[in-house]
């Protein structure tokens, strides 16, 4: 045990005094804000505009479909299915004269693609323009009153609550998804990363000649422990880190909110605290705040963090002694490396898209399961987490994803330890899957 | 009482014998040789004694008691052949490390590598990062982490290897004086000179067996030829003098034909005594026949006038022995299956391999 402690100690200070762990500390989260930031910067302002030319047989689109940032309708004259592209349209809309109660079908004739989202909201359009049109022609309503009637009926908010059963609270779903998504995106970061750092460090060992030096004092399965221990250790440093640097931001980051703003969010509680009608008025931004505070302050942060270390550490250990193994196989050459750790990553990638579904439907059913097998339960678990326990995630959920995560990291590393043992000390041999699983599976 | 007491030895991997049915004792203080061709078993043997292998079968006593790898192991100090070390941690703290691993505590373990570095005049190099040592400071340090801890088995696999003579002598220097204050040393090598300069007793490994055992002065009388060297006095008249052999008798004097050999391969001398092997002027090598004595020999030469100038066995060195030995065995065998049906594992190259695939610490 002592021994374990040595070498964790070793693999601990002799990263954290590197300068790359500080560098990566700090520049990590800074990468990722960007990385959202430019996302969806490219997302809001970087759509492409489309014109498209309307050849309308009914004659009354054109006071219905309205031309905004996305698309531009073009109603003039002349303009057909075959000319529409040399009088600057990229798509041709043709829509034949339509019958009531009949299904008739319209077409779209385009050089450049609209996309599935626009192709949406063009089908959606065309739709409303219809009701719109069949409104006006049985109680007529003119156009403009109805639009006026639409924009100013849109008074009423949707306000969610988690009902625990002895009081219901505030949630937000937008919040939940967000810190799901993050946590889930950290722990498949720190898997990749710490997983990584754990084979380079073994197979460091390995081709430096140190290993049975090393091997001479101590078991092979404590070399590899203590190295895992290690590594993880200053994985939980570097969280530790980012909690603190966050706090402080978001500290710094209110004092850059007007006071109006806050004045406005100010009485968006006062409102939502008296539950009473939303007299107040506020702009974008105090609704944005308002709905983050109450995201932040109905979350469970306590809960969210315990289990984001646990899951974090789980799936590290869980991982990271299958890296170990690969790292003590292979040589000197990477490429055997990378051959070996596809059916490693492979798992880790695929938990990585099924939690980028279970933010959206945190209760399906491949959430559920995925959560639960401890091969994606630290990323897809944590990414429901923040939508609530025992809510959304039942205890017996959370439990049983723990207590597999531990038998999974308990055999995984006690596979793991055999494939090092016999790995760390052989040269020479180019491993594959086969080899490794007959050094995992034989009788001693 | 024996320090290590190894019998009925086996190590068996998937399509080879490493180790088969090997014992031997060593006695305390001894140095002691373990001498084989690459794969012969050495290194397997070796990890066995180090509790990085546990054997298949036979037993080990460490000190009269069964050998417990977790608690004796702080008593062992082993230098691999594929020995390194970590290259960014300084030289200092690396030793201290490694030392704390075998059981010392930080104090005693700063305190010892202070002394050590100081003998080997290695003070200057605390701060220094392993990549910037040349191959022989890397050795030196090296030698300093086995016997650190002071342990009553130290285990020695080509510890000269990559040493300049001036090292190579402090080196065996120390080994004389630790084996003089009582450690056990195993020293295992290909070097022939060095084991007859270095080692007590010796035991020979060839395809897992042990194909001898014993001191190096009763190795040697079990394989020596029989050959003298005879130094005759540069005036003597070699033709005036040496008697033929068989045919003629010791009365008559001999003939100057019938005194030297008559081929050039020099072989062809005949008498009841002796044949001359070879002649170099006044130097005469013979192998004497099988129960004759020295003392016969001599009276030849002297009822013949003969003047003799020395008079010397010539043993075979340990090389020849080795040499002789393990003649005709298969540089690997890779192929030497325990079950000839089975598909060799890659486990059967690891003695092997690991000789092949050796690399010297400052290629990598």
């Amino acid at each position: 045990m002592n021994k374990i402690w040595l070498i964790t100690k070793r693999e601990y200070f002799t990263r954290v005094k590197n300068r790359t762990f500080l560098l990566s500390t700090f520049l990590l989260p800074l990468v990722i804000v960007l990385f959202l930031a430019g996302f969806i910067l490219l997302a809001v302002h970087g759509k492409s505009r489309h014109r498209i030319a309307v050849i309308d047989a009914n004659g009354y689109f054109k006071d219905y479909l309205k031309s905004d940032a996305s698309i531009e309708f073009d109603f003039s004259a002349g303009l057909d299915s075959l000319n529409y592209e040399s009088k600057g349209c990229t798509a041709a809309l043709i829509i034949p004269p339509l019958q009531q109660n009949e299904k008739t079908t319209y077409r779209l004739k385009y050089k450049k693609q609209l996309g599935p989202a626009n192709e949406e909201d063009l089908r959606d359009r065309i739709n409303n323009v219809i009701t719109s049109h069949m409104i006006f022609e049985q109680t007529h309503i003119s156009p403009a009153t109805l639009d006026s009637i639409r924009s100013h009926s849109a008074t009423a908010e949707l306000e969610t609550f988690e009902d625990t059963g002895k009081e219901a609270k505030l949630s937000s779903h937008r919040i939940a998804s967000a810190i799901g998504y993050v946590s889930g995106l950290l722990i498949y970061i720190l898997t990749f990363v710490y997983g990584a750092a754990v084979m380079r460090g073994v197979m460091e060992e390995k081709t430096n000649r140190i290993a049975e030096v090393v091997i001479s004092s101590v078991r092979p399965f404590q070399l590899m422990l203590g190295k895992i221990a290690g590594i993880g250790a200053v994985g939980l440093t570097q969280f530790l880190l980012w909690i603190i640097l966050l706090t402080g931001l978001t500290a710094i980051g209110q004092l850059f909110i007007p006071h109006d703003t806050w004045m406005e969010v100010q009485s968006l509680q006062q409102a939502s605290a008296m539950s009473g009608p939303s007299v107040a008025k506020a702009g974008d931004a105090a609704q944005l705040i308002y709905e983050l505070k109450n995201g932040i302050s109905a979350t469970n942060w306590l809960l969210i963090i315990f289990c984001f270390l646990f899951y974090f550490l789980g799936g590290y250990f869980f991982y990271s002694s299958l890296f170990a193994a690969i790292g003590s196989a292979v040589n000197e050459d990477p490429q055997e490396a990378q051959s070996l750790m596809l059916p490693i990553t492979m798992p880790i990638v695929f938990s990585f898209v099924i939690m980028s579904i279970a933010v959206q439907d945190p209760g399906g059913s491949l959430a559920v399961w995925a959560s639960i097998i401890p091969f994606s339960a630290p990323i897809v678990m944590m990414a429901r987490i923040p939508f609530g326990v025992p809510g959304t995630v039942p205890w017996w959920q959370l439990g049983l994803s723990m207590l597999f995560l531990v038998l999974g990291f308990l055999s995984s590393t006690w596979i793991a330890g055999k494939i090092y043992r016999t790995g760390i000390l052989l040269y020479g041999k180019k491993p594959t899957w086969k080899t490794l699983w007959k050094w995992a599976f034989r009788k001693n | 009482m024996e320090l290590l007491s190894v019998s009925h030895l086996k190590k068996y991997f998937a399509s080879q014998k490493a180790v088969d049915d090997v014992s031997f004792t060593i006695r305390p203080g001894s140095i002691f040789g373990l001498l084989g061709p690459n794969g012969a078993g050495k290194t397997t043997l070796i990890r066995m004694l180090t509790g990085i292998f546990y054997p298949d079968e036979g037993s080990i006593l460490f000190k009269g008691r069964r050998f417990d790898p977790l608690k004796d192991i702080a008593q062992i100090g082993y230098m691999p052949e594929e020995r390194g070390l970590y290259k960014k941690m300084k030289i200092g703290e690396q030793a201290v490390y490694l030392a704390r691993l075998k059981g010392l505590d930080k104090h005693t373990a700063t305190e010892k590598v202070r002394q050590w570095f100081i003998k080997f005049e290695m003070q200057t190099w605390w701060n220094k990062k392993v990549e910037d040592l040349s191959k022989g400071m890397g050795q030196k340090l090296q030698f300093v982490i086995t016997v650190l801890h002071e342990p009553s088995l130290i285990i020695l696999d080509e510890p000269f290897s990559g040493l300049d003579p001036v090292n190579s002598n402090l080196i065996k220097e120390e080994i004389y004086n630790l084996a003089a204050k009582g450690s056990t040393i195993i020293f295992s090598t290909h070097r022939m000179e060095q084991v007859e300069e270095i080692c007590d007793h010796i035991i020979l490994l060839n395809k897992g067996k042990k194909i001898l055992d014993g001191t190096v002065h009763s190795v040697k009388q079990q394989f020596k030829e029989n050959l003298f060297r005879i130094g005759l006095e540069p005036a003597t008249d070699l033709t005036a003098s040496i008697a033929p052999a068989a045919s003629t008798a010791p009365s008559t004097r001999p003939t100057a034909s019938d005194l030297l050999p008559r081929s050039p391969d020099g072989v062809s001398e005949i008498n009841d005594l002796f044949e001359i092997v070879s002649r170099q002027s006044d130097d005469l090598i013979v192998k004497i026949r099988p129960g004759v004595l020295t003392n016969q020999v001599l009276s030849w030469f002297i009822d013949r006038n003969t003047g003799i100038n020395s008079f010397n066995e010539i043993l075979p060195s340990l090389n020849d022995i080795f040499i002789r030995l393990v003649e005709g065995t298969p540089l690997t065998r890779q192929f030497q299956a325990t079950d000839p049906d089975k598909e060799p594992v890659s486990m059967t190259a690891l003695p092997v391999s690991h000789h092949t695939s050796h690399k010297p610490i400052e290629d990598e």
